[in-house]
């Protein structure tokens, strides 16, 4: 029998602002442990949340950018469960009537363009995070009621190049939109994974099996091959399915049961009395949309239509958020798309991933670049020269004329120099003159050679074919 | 001693103002009554006297320099709910036991704000559950006008040290008849004020949906200024309000007539077990409001008998999880285990008193996977008809006049055994809780027994004003108000 | 609320409730708890089809806060409210993975 797994994603990405969600201390990842806390976030009694206006506007934004509907009337609820991280023991959140509903998202799996939709994305409050020393646990609660999000995929992704292929989608439309870092080392990006296996031809799903709390895609990746293995090999041996929680140990490269369904919690949701609804008019959701940056499928049509840039190398500067803007700020200081492109796609990516750093970090600045290849549209260096003006400044900065100047990089176009190397090329070399004169035009590339190597590199390779041309078709 | 914690807030404020007495004067007064009654009456729980010295002397210091703050130097008694920066905030629980509060209240900044002296913590029911503050970890409180009998609860202590002259006025909180059953029970004023009205920051929360704090003092106008003093929008409240606070102490005037009022009189709240001298007594008020030129109408709240069951889902439900919080991990008492499941289960064991565990039980049950619906949604939908019962009602009259409690302060250990029983006492006051407005309760008698008999003056939501001015024309042309306990 | 007829299992609630209960209070409580869910049915009583239920006895909406930062607690208050600590973070037996 044939078997076929379904994946469903629910992804916590934690919102880009500076204070919680419900109360004024700020968000910083590294501070020193409970530092950024206050009676709301540690739960201290007669303490009340109240939302915060920025992160509500995030969430939507990042609705809209996942092409969800905005829920004109959204609530609050409690989910209770006792966990020392969580500073109420009831963590507030959105149960029937979330801020977004609905969305999709079309990725390339593998030269394929796969559609997978959205149930819906949720606000909600972070946890504290845990450490664990010998004998016991300790509690930073600085985390601990920050903005998180929930964008929950409906069971709509059958492997795990499908379910790595949504995330990377989600993190860049995240990361391009503002709403968040999705830094996953600092945990603003976690996904639990459900995971089910059926026959092929079977209607309903297979037992679901949730895998935890992963911020690693590649430990994602390994998790979901895990499971699909494990759960078809239990069916094939005519076995059942377990519906139960399950971890990941990277160690092993395996699942392990967490929670049985028996121990599954009752989350007792309620309406949480202490925050009031939220409504979202029309006009607010307008405005919001009228907000949005462009994202990089967006991005990538720009660059082929107005800019006239090859697909693949519009492919190449979206993919990266950071390039791509590093990109578009060059092409403010220059018209020439293509020479900015090349110069990104070949020199820097090299140069870049030779010392190892971010293209934020280059010496080479966009404006910088945009000087380069001015010089080179100018013909006052040629784009070899160029090159080496771009490494220069990589290495050790400085501005690209005043390079050319110092090190005498510039073309000589000047007739009365170039008359001098051209005749004498003519004088030296009189067997490719006649071959070029008896009709093979070829031969003047050897004559051409001659002059670029008497100026060293300086003349410039078109004046000094016009001038050869004049000389020799005399 | 000059008697002068025997005067209320009004008498008191003329008396600084003339300077023929200083805070520091009152406030040893207070602290006089204190030592010479408290030990009966049981009412406080931690007296800071040094600071309500200090405090007073500041007062004093502030007039001086012409200050008119409008409680300047005045003691208030606070309720063991209410978080003040550095103070133990015990609500009555051994669980928070070791807990320092780290801020303030709103209402607690805002008496600072007014000038009074904080002059201690009050008893009340663990968590504000229960109805004769014997549900009480940290000690009992007797009935200031017999001692063998309940203060009401949960605010006993506000109620029994107001009566007491052991302060000149307390902060109660009211989730389902918490200041005006008390108030009623120890011949005081108090009020539930609308849903909103009085911020909830710093109130450790029990049914967070009813929850709100309220005064409770010797007089309707003492109750007026207090009440004054507490509103307003406060940004830390979701829940708080946001409109203006009338001036409800200045609205009362010597006026005494309520010629062109229309009281409400509902069938419902005269119910079947009543005690009859309560009805009568009740009764009579109702004709003296009348003979101050009040029209009289019947009213019908008809879901008000659903009012109980309907209470005790939602407000059990409510705490059930905002008592989570008290699990031994941040601040508060710890019982330690092998793992936190271990140390949560014997921490909140000790720690809670059984009322508490009693009532977290019920409202964990009614929100549990499968019985949510049945209980939890069907209570919240009967809630929907309590508050639409008010709605029409409103259209009929002004106000509504009912008894606060079926019976006056019964015996100390008499209902203890029987929680449904005691629950049941609660009928005449978890409706407007329900529906979200407000109520007065003020003495209008006693039985014959020697024990005080309260008046309840229901008003629609925000209307405040009208049955401040209903109560304080009732208090003018009567003289309950006037009489004080014999403690012995 | 047919379900409320068998009572409920007063065991297994307070495990959820995270309170631990002696044989006796669970006894005590399992009849003092079903007598009031018992008073309790009387709201089937009630057609509530069609009705709304309450969940804010005034609802406002949207009562937003500027995202802007305010004053955290002391850190030394944390820590002396925590009944144990250990490096400036609030001690707790070790938690096993749920
Ligand atoms: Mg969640
Ligand atoms: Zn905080």
């Amino acid at each position: 029998m044939q078997y076929e797994a379904t994946i469903g994603l629910e992804t916590h990405v934690m919102q880009k602002t500076n204070t919680k969600m419900f109360c004024a201390c700020k968000y910083e990842y590294g501070a020193e442990p409970n530092t950024h806390v206050c009676p709301v976030c540690l739960g201290y009694p007669g303490a009340l949340p109240v939302m915060n206006e920025k992160a509500i506007e995030l969430c939507c934004k990042a609705g809209l950018l996942l092409g969800c509907e905005i829920n004109p009337y959204s609530k609050w609820d409690r989910k209770n469960y006792f966990y020392p991280d969580m500073a109420k023991n009831y963590q507030i959140t959105q149960a029937d009537q979330p801020l977004c509903l609905g969305g999709q998202l079309t990725v390339d799996v593998d030269g394929e363009m796969k559609t997978f939709t959205i149930e819906r994305i949720h606000q909600e409050e972070n946890a504290a995070k845990n450490t664990h020393v010998a004998g016991a646990s300790l509690v930073d609660y600085n985390r601990a009621g920050t903005a998180l999000m929930e964008i929950v995929s409906n069971p709509c992704m059958h492997s795990a190049e499908d379910a790595l292929a949504y995330m990377t989608a989600v993190k860049q439309i995240m990361q391009y939109g503002g709403i968040s870092n999705c830094d996953q080392e600092k945990g603003q990006m976690r996904s639990d994974v459900n995971v089910s296996v059926r026959p092929v031809g079977q209607k309903e799903l297979g037992a679901k099996v949730e895998i935890k709390n992963m911020n690693s895609f590649a430990f994602i990746k390994e998790a979901i091959e895990y499971e699909i293995d494990r759960q078809t090999a239990l069916l094939e041996s005519g076995g059942t399915v377990d519906q139960e929680t399950r971890g990941y140990d990277p160690d092993r490269g395996e699942t392990f049961t967490q929670r049985t369904k028996e121990n599954a919690h009752d989350y007792r949701y309620f309406p949480e009395p202490d925050l009031m609804p939220v409504k979202i008019p029309a006009e607010q959701i307008e405005q919001w949309r009228s907000e949005l940056p462009e994202l990089p499928a967006q991005r990538r049509v720009r660059y082929v239509q107005e800019l006239g840039l090859p697909e693949y190398d519009a492919g190449v500067l979206t993919a990266d958020m950071a390039t791509s803007d590093w990109f578009e700020q060059a092409m403010r200081h220059t018209k020439n798309a293509k020479a900015v492109s090349n110069f990104i796609m070949g020199e820097m990516m090299r140069l870049l991933s030779e010392q190892n750093c971010s293209i934020s970090e280059s010496n080479v600045t966009p404006e910088k670049l945009a000087g380069i290849v001015a010089l080179i549209d100018a013909k006052t260096i040629s784009t070899g020269a160029g090159k080496q003006v771009f490494e220069i400044i990589f290495n050790d900065g400085g501005d690209p004329k005043a390079i050319v100047e110092e090190r005498g990089m510039a073309q000589v176009s000047d007739d009365s120099a170039l008359e001098g190397w051209a005749d004498e090329a003519i004088a030296n070399n009189p067997k490719p003159v006649e071959e070029y004169k008896a009709g093979n035009p070829a031969s003047i590339n050897f004559l051409m050679g001659q002059v670029m190597k008497a100026s060293r590199g300086k003349a410039n390779p078109g004046a000094v074919m016009q001038m050869l041309k004049q000389k020799l078709d005399r | 001693m000059a008697d002068l914690h025997k005067l209320t807030i009004y008498e008191l404020s003329e008396k600084l103002a003339a300077g023929a007495c200083t805070s520091v004067d009152i406030v040893n007064d207070v602290l006089a009554s204190i030592d010479a009654t408290d030990g009966k009456v049981g009412a406080y729980l931690t007296i800071d006297r040094a600071s309500a010295l200090e405090q007073a002397k500041v007062a004093d210091a502030l007039r001086a320099e012409g200050s008119t703050l409008p409680m300047l130097g005045i003691p208030v008694a606070i309720k063991d709910l209410l978080n003040v920066k550095g103070q133990p905030c015990t609500c009555s629980s051994k669980i928070l036991e070791g807990y320092t509060a780290p801020y303030d209240a709103t209402v607690i900044a805002k008496l600072r704000e007014a000038g009074t002296v904080l002059l201690g913590r009050v008893n009340m029911d663990e968590f504000a559950m229960g109805s004769s503050t014997e549900n009480a970890a940290l000690g009992k409180t007797s009935n200031p006008w017999n001692l063998k009998h309940v203060p009401g609860g949960s605010s006993g202590g506000s109620a029994a040290c107001v009566a007491a002259d052991e302060a000149i006025a307390a902060l109660g909180s009211d989730t389902g008849g918490s200041i005006r059953q008390p108030a009623a029970f120890c011949g005081c004023v108090g009020v539930k004020p609308t849903y909103g009205r009085v911020s909830r920051y710093g109130l450790t929360a029990f049914a967070s949906s009813l929850d709100q704090i309220g005064p409770i003092s010797k007089t309707v106008k003492d109750s007026a200024l207090l009440l004054e003093v507490l509103c307003g929008h406060d940004k830390m409240d979701s829940s708080s309000i946001d409109m203006d606070v009338p001036a409800f102490g200045k609205s009362l005037t010597a006026d005494t007539s309520l010629a062109g009022i229309k009281l409400g009189l509902p069938k419902e709240y005269f119910v079947e077990g009543m005690d009859p001298e309560v009805e009568k007594t009740v009764r009579d008020a109702v004709d003296h409001c009348k003979s101050l030129g009040a029209e009289i109408v019947d009213v019908s709240l008809p879901h008000s008998k659903y009012a109980i069951a309907v209470y005790y889902i939602i407000a059990t439900a409510e705490a059930s999880a905002n008592l989570a919080r008290f699990d031994g991990i941040r601040y508060g008492l710890r019982v330690d285990g092998k793992d936190p499941i271990e140390l949560y289960g014997k921490t909140r064991a000790v720690g809670f008193g059984s009322e508490v565990k009693r009532r977290i039980i019920l409202g964990t049950y009614v929100l549990s996977s499968g019985y949510y619906d049945a209980y939890y949604l069907k209570a919240q939908k009967v809630r929907t008809l309590i508050r639409n019962d008010f709605t029409a009602a409103f259209k009929q009259c002004d106000a509504i006049l009912a008894p606060v409690t079926p019976t006056p302060a019964y015996k100390l250990g008499e209902k203890t055994d029987d929680p449904l029983k005691m629950y049941l006492d609660d009928i005449l006051t978890t409706p407007v809780n329900l529906a979200g407005n407000c109520a007065l309760s003020l003495p209008c008698g006693f039985s014959s027994s020697g024990l005080p008999i309260g008046l309840q003056i229901i008003g629609d939501s925000f209307a405040e004003e009208t049955i401040l001015k209903i109560g304080h024309a009732y208090e003018q042309t009567t003289e309950w108000h006037t009489r004080k306990p014999e403690i012995s | 609320m047919s379900e409320a007829n068998e009572g409920m299992d007063v065991g297994y609630v307070a495990k959820l409730a995270n309170i631990d209960l002696t044989t006796e209070e669970t006894a005590l409580f399992q009849g003092q708890l079903n007598q009031v869910l018992h008073y309790v049915e009387q709201l089937n009583e009630l057609d509530v089809g069609g009705v709304e239920p309450t969940a804010h006895a005034f609802p406002v909406y949207n009562v937003l806060r500027k995202d802007e930062v305010g004053t955290s607690l002391n850190h030394a208050d944390v820590v002396a409210n925590a009944p144990a600590a250990t490096d400036g973070e609030i001690r707790v037996p070790k938690i096993l993975d749920q």
